[in-house]
């Protein structure tokens, strides 16, 4: 995006709210605040310091208002723009933009949802469409399934494709104590898993847990003053292509086509050097599409790139070192952890799964059904 | 023009299904057919659209089988219209896991009940041009 300028604002403070299954009554925002205080913390950072607010969840339609009140802060800058889960790299574009404009110094984005406990239908009830609610879809599961039934058409990608992507993620999530899933996933039992909208199995879609994060961004200047080494943002992509799946004129080609070069323009940095990519993994079939849409590889090449354990630990790609959507944690819109795994691989703190030299790691953010493509590019100070 | 105090896109629609029809639109600025129906056309915002009735053929751009517990696997596809639109549909009278991309495909109107309006539905049409 022209007029925002590589590395002006810096990641500092990163959290995760309580992950999984949470106590009854345990409200969205309170996953929020918690998360929001967690974040503070890791950075040193007070509640008073924060004069910016982004926030979008599915049970809380006004989410800036909600989260404000229940801390009691009055943010001068504030944004629930809600195009999905790719809403919070949204966020981070547009907290460069304030930051950057001096509107404000300090912003928190925040998400929680408790989709687990209250069920995923009272969580994110679907709109009607006429033109499309009678054929009774699963959404978004049905949408991802005819991408993936497309690629599989036109590339010659194979279900054990897309089952490779799951038992990666399953690996990865083996090695974060967070993660929801602790048993080891076979390429059998993936495939032979309970089919719920042909391609996918149950094991082909991401989680339905309760959870939430929070990232505190702020200045270049001010970050090298906080607790925590300065994660920068070299570069940043947006796009939406459409809101209903039919409306996307090419099912195996994604608005990250578009997001991710904008991002790569700003940041100065190739594919190549990224150390560590941390993809939206809503389906099974989106790490593939990313990987070719974000110039990892071919386009086609998707499923093929996967193959052999080329994402899972020891793979000539990190991708997803948390275990990802599919194993880790997905509470409803999950962008907000994909960044903060990127984030906390370039400070080096992912123990077991840390990625040597991670100075540069992207995250890609999906929303929708494929609908909202958004990529952010961190990067250490060795990455400035 | 439509004119939204008179009748809605979904309105005309839903009327010509009733009469065993598919309808869709085209912005005669560029002569381009969209779908779904809509008062002002995409691309230009022209408001100079025109209905047409397609001739019901299709081909099955992407399918799915939806697996719903104690029924029946569902078909759920997108059908590229022979006149250069896409919807969400369903291929019925073969089995779910039969209807392949590519396959050519031919309207008809399922009437819908007290809960869902009329919609389109479609079946095998061999290698119908």
């Amino acid at each position: 995006m022209s007029g925002l300028e590589r590395g002006s604002i810096a990641v500092v403070g990163a959290a995760e709210s309580d992950l999984g299954q949470v106590a009854q009554h345990t409200s969205p925002v309170d996953l929020m605040a918690q998360a929001t205080m967690r974040a503070l913390d890791d950075c040193g950072l007070k509640l008073k310091d924060v004069d910016a607010l982004f926030v979008a969840a599915t049970q809380v339609r006004m989410g800036p208002m909600s989260l404000a009140e229940y801390l009691r802060i009055k943010p001068k800058v504030f944004d629930g723009t809600q195009i999905g889960g790719s809403s919070f790299m949204t966020h981070v574009a547009h907290a460069q933009m304030a930051i950057q404009l001096g509107l404000c110094e300090v912003a928190v984005i925040a998400y929680g949802s408790t989709q687990r406990s209250v069920s995923r239908a009272a969580a994110s009830p679907r709109e009607i469409n006429p033109y499309e609610s009678p054929y009774r879809p699963i959404l978004p599961i049905s949408a991802y399934a005819m991408a993936a039934a497309r690629h599989m058409h036109q590339y010659g990608t194979k279900r054990e494709h897309l089952a490779e992507v799951a038992v990666a993620a399953r690996k990865w999530a083996l090695l974060n104590p967070k993660a929801w899933e602790k048993e080891p996933l076979s390429i059998e039992q993936a495939l032979n898993a309970r089919m719920v909208s042909y391609p996918f199995t149950v094991r082909d879609c991401c989680l339905v847990v309760d959870g939430g994060g929070a990232i505190v961004l702020t200045s270049a200047a001010r970050a090298k003053t906080l607790r925590k080494k300065p994660v920068y943002v070299l570069g940043v992509g947006e796009t939406l292509s459409h809101a209903n799946i039919s409306s996307l004129p090419d099912f195996t080609v994604t608005g990250a086509s578009v997001s991710g070069p904008q991002a790569f323009k700003m940041a100065g940095v190739t594919p190549k050097d990224v150390k560590m990519a941390s993809l939206y993994d809503a389906f099974t079939i989106n790490p593939i599409l990313f990987l070719e849409d974000l110039g990892f590889c071919p386009k086609g090449e998707g499923g093929r790139f996967v193959a052999n354990g080329a994402i899972a630990p020891g793979g000539k790609l990190a991708v997803n070192t948390s275990g990802g959507g599919l194993s880790y944690c997905h509470p409803g819109m999950y962008g907000l952890l994909v960044m903060i795994e990127a984030i906390r691989q370039v400070r080096g703190e992912c123990g077991e799964r840390q990625v040597k030299g991670c100075d540069v790691a992207l995250a890609h953010g999906n929303g929708g059904v494929l609908s909202s493509q958004c990529t952010v590019i961190f990067g250490s100070e060795n990455a400035l | 023009m439509i004119d939204l105090m008179k009748q809605s896109p979904l309105g005309t629609y839903v009327e010509h299904l009733k009469k065993g029809e598919l309808a869709y639109q085209v912005n005669k600025d560029n002569n381009k057919a969209f779908f779904y129906p809509r008062a002002i056309a995409p691309e230009t915002g022209s408001a100079n659209i025109e209905w047409r009735v397609s001739k019901g053929l299709g081909t099955v751009y992407t399918t799915t089988v939806i697996y719903y517990k104690g029924e029946a696997p569902l078909n759920v596809a997108m059908i590229d219209m022979d006149e250069g639109y896409r919807l969400m549909s369903r291929v019925e009278d073969i089995d779910a896991m039969d209807v392949k991309i590519g396959m050519r495909v031919k309207f008809k109107v399922h009437p819908g009940d007290d809960k869902t309006l009329p919609y389109p539905v479609f079946t095998p049409a061999g290698d119908a041009k």
